[in-house]
């Protein structure tokens, strides 16, 4: 690692930087030879090959200098580094908000200057640079020495303890912002929406939280529950006619016994292989769904789902002969946005439901041998813990809301096809829960937000969102492999002891 | 045999790995109240007769007797985790095996567990918060902090395990088996990585155990100081059979068990560790 004074004396080793330079532009080269330089379009009278080769090589140069400048970093010369990323940085940002500083033919012109043409490419080489030159700045200010992984992860620590305990501030904040949210002026329609999904992500990241965050089964087939809670509820509600309050428990019944018979075979299993057969699982109920005409209509899906009612009260304009309505009941004006708004509250109380009943559990018995499991299933074994009760509890509790999530989502649609419970649905909750930290409920709001709510305000982004997605996945994983906001609040303490003591080694000197 | 009623009784054992036999038809008896030793050089099968007992492994051959006082248990036809729960057969692992991330109270109120999941009534009581439940936690507690203060862990209730010092952590494995209330107390290489002064503290709370919980206790050693000074009865294993069995005394003096530990009169080219081991049996 570069950080020793004498770095600064030391000549750049030149030919070190054009050799892991050079080999980088060469892998780029490689790859985006065919994959960017080649492109079909459609032109009348059937497809063309336009190639884009410019594109390539400034791919390729942007690879040599980024490679570069890392060496550069890292050899102890941040100054060079500094001096090329700020302006670049600062030139880039320039030419995006061109069309507001000059007139559109300048900024024309301009904007042929930005390295690529393409919006969102653009604005990630320009976040690069500004990475490269934080970096640079960060490096310089600590004489050549850059941070190395043990002090960020100690100071990510921290940062996850501070917010773990300004969770119990911060908590109540986001609670009061959630439960005022539809009555504030910039609550139109289309935020509703988005505050409904963020938090049906929210709660179903708290539900499998459960299973992942606590248990430590790694389950890449969640949505299986979630889709077996939406079908149960559409099918019991056309079949019987019940209401949406009656059918949620049932729904978090089935839901809970897949999560049983999924239990029972993968009880031996650990780590990847049991990542592999619930992801099996999911596919399973999804084929299931698609395939069984008779009974779920396969992919017609189903369709006329109930909407909740207030009480009884629906929320329609013009109801049937003799029903009363909840805007005639309460003696309001109709709006289509009652019925959202009241959506909304129905998630925000199951979600709240969910966490409290995760916070209760996770100081019983039961929640402290889901973690105990996570960490030593052999020691479980030799404590009398039954491995195997507890996996189940684990499993049926985390599909349990799975189902109650899904019934929401049946009863928020008004239809369900197979459609919308693919392999994507589960990877992006169990990214949630990833991202925000294993097992901090505070962790999964601000993953959700982060996971959900963005991609969702920037949707014009739309093909290229996936592929930030998985890049926020891999620098995670990179950075910070146990989440954001990782930290463990131990679920007892010895009585007389303030709550607050030191707990770790170095605090206690 | 040894005296004292016995607790353990262990007969025919046989533990086949494919074609190796790991032990061959090993019987012997661990007294109540009494700490009893099995000891033998590196890879006699000391470790697989105790994963034998504590449900690891399922024997080939051989009965394993519990005399609890609830009745007989036959080790080998029940499930091991069962092994803990019903039988009170704890157990503590050569290389420790802690809950790294849990606090140091935590470790020792998880060995608990299946007391508690009966008072919080398969945690629908806890759920609800209901007193008997409440009760019954302010009680593990007070079990933790009692072992806490036995193996001298008070201060460092709320640390995370992981982050104690080896010794301590030893310390901390034998108070969670503990906290179990078990019968018998299994101890895989107590001593090991320990220094003397930690391993003089080790003795002490071993025999403190012995005496003031009077339950039996069954090690598996290498340490030879250990064995020695604590033991009330010695089995010796080798290459799988057992070649000894009696008081410190007896064992000390066995031609098979100096042999064993010796090689055919070989004296020259011993390893130090080797002779060091011997000058203290004999």
């Amino acid at each position: 690692m570069a950080g020793e004074t004498s770095a600064d004396h030391t000549p750049i080793d030149a030919q070190e930087l054009f050799k892991e330079a050079g080999a980088t532009a060469l892998v780029v080269f490689a790859l985006c030879f065919s994959l960017v330089g080649f492109k079909t379009e459609d032109v009348p009278g059937g497809l063309d090959i336009i190639t884009r080769f410019d594109d390539v090589l400034v791919a390729t140069a942007l690879a040599f200098i980024g490679r570069a400048a890392l060496v550069l970093l890292r050899q102890g010369y941040p100054l060079p580094v500094l001096a090329t990323a700020l302006p670049v940085t600062i030139l880039l940002i320039v030419l995006h908000f061109s069309d507001a500083v000059f007139s559109t033919d300048t900024a024309a012109v301009l904007k042929r200057f930005l390295p690529f043409g393409a919006p969102v490419i653009d604005w990630l080489v320009t976040i690069l640079a500004a990475v490269f030159a934080i970096r640079a700045a960060i490096a310089r200010q600590r004489a050549g020495s850059t941070m190395t992984t043990e002090e960020r992860e100690k100071a990510m620590d921290r940062i996850g303890a501070r917010v773990q305990r300004a969770a119990r501030i911060l908590g109540p904040l986001i609670l009061g912002f959630a439960i005022i949210l539809p009555f504030l002026p910039m609550a139109d329609r289309r935020i509703l929406d988005i505050a409904i999904l963020v938090v049906t992500y929210i709660m179903l990241g708290w539900g499998l939280n459960i299973v992942v965050g606590l248990a430590g089964l790694l389950d890449l087939g969640y949505v299986a529950f979630y889709a077996v809670g939406a079908y149960s509820y559409a099918l019991l509600a056309q079949h019987y006619d019940l209401g949406f309050w009656v059918c949620l428990p049932f729904a978090g019944l089935m839901a809970a016994t897949a999560g049983i018979i999924l239990g029972f075979p993968v009880l031996r299993l650990r780590g990847d292989y049991l990542a592999i057969v619930t992801l099996g699982f999911g596919e399973m109920i999804r084929i299931i769904l698609l395939n069984w005409y008779e009974f779920t209509k396969g992919p017609d899906g189903l369709s006329g789902i109930p909407r909740p009612t207030f009480f009884g009260l629906p929320f329609t304009r013009s109801p049937p002969e003799g029903v009363e309505t909840f805007h005639s009941f309460f003696n309001l004006a109709y709006s289509p946005t009652d019925r959202i708004i009241f959506l909304y509250y129905v998630i925000l109380v199951m979600a709240l439901a969910t966490n409290l009943f995760t916070l209760r559990i996770r100081k019983l018995p039961v929640g402290r041998a889901w973690e105990a499991l996570r960490e030593d299933e052999i020691a479980c074994r030799s404590l009398g813990i039954n491995p195997r009760n507890t996996k189940l509890t684990a499993f049926s509790i985390g599909a349990m809301f799975g189902g109650f999530g899904g019934s929401f989502f049946a009863t928020r649609q008004g239809f369900i096809s197979p459609e919308s419970f693919t392999f994507i649905e589960s990877a992006v909750i169990l990214a949630i829960v990833v991202l925000g930290g294993m097992g901090s409920q505070i962790g999964v709001v601000f993953a959700a937000i982060l996971l959900i709510g963005l991609p969702e305000i920037f949707r014009e982004l739309h093909q290229y969102r996936m592929l930030a997605f998985g890049a926020a996945m891999v620098l995670i994983m990179v950075w910070r492999p146990q989440g954001l906001l990782a930290h463990r609040e131990p679920t007892l303490h010895l009585p007389e002891r303030p709550p607050d003591a030191p707990r770790v080694a170095g605090a206690a000197k | 045999m040894s005296a004292g009623t016995p607790l353990l009784g262990v007969e025919h054992l046989t533990m086949r790995f494919g074609g190796l036999l790991a032990i061959d038809d090993v019987s012997f008896e661990a007294a109540d109240k009494k700490i009893t030793a099995i000891i033998g050089p590196n890879g006699a099968g000391k470790t697989t007769v105790f994963n034998c007992l504590t449900g690891f492994y399922q024997p080939t051959i051989g009965r394993l007797t519990l005399h609890h006082p609830k009745g007989d248990f036959l080790l080998e036809r029940i499930e091991g985790y069962r092994i803990a729960k019903d039988a009170g057969v704890a157990r503590t692992f050569q290389n420790i095996r802690l809950f790294p991330r849990m606090t140091v109270l935590e470790n020792l109120v998880l060995a608990q567990h299946n007391v508690l999941m009966r008072a919080s009534r398969y945690t629908f009581a806890g759920l609800l918060g209901m007193k008997v439940y409440r009760d019954a936690e302010a009680k593990a507690v007070e079990l933790a902090r009692y072992w806490l203060d036995k193996v001298a862990l008070t201060e460092q209730a709320d640390w995370e395990a992981g982050n104690l010092p080896y010794g301590d952590q030893r310390r901390l494995e034998i108070a969670r088996a503990m906290c179990i209330e078990p019968t018998i107390l299994c101890l895989d290489e107590p001593a090991a990585g320990l220094n003397p002064r930690e391993s003089a503290v080790l003795n002490e709370l071993l025999l403190f155990i012995r005496d003031e919980h009077e339950i039996g206790l069954l090690l598996v050693e290498h340490d030879m100081s250990v064995v020695m000074g604590i033991s009330d009865h010695i089995v010796v294993l080798d290459y799988g059979r057992k070649i000894a069995d009696g008081t410190p005394d007896e064992v000390r003096r066995d031609p098979a068990v100096i042999r064993a530990y010796l090689g055919e009169e070989d004296d020259e080219e011993l390893p130090p560790e080797v002779a060091r081991d011997l000058d203290e049996l004999r």
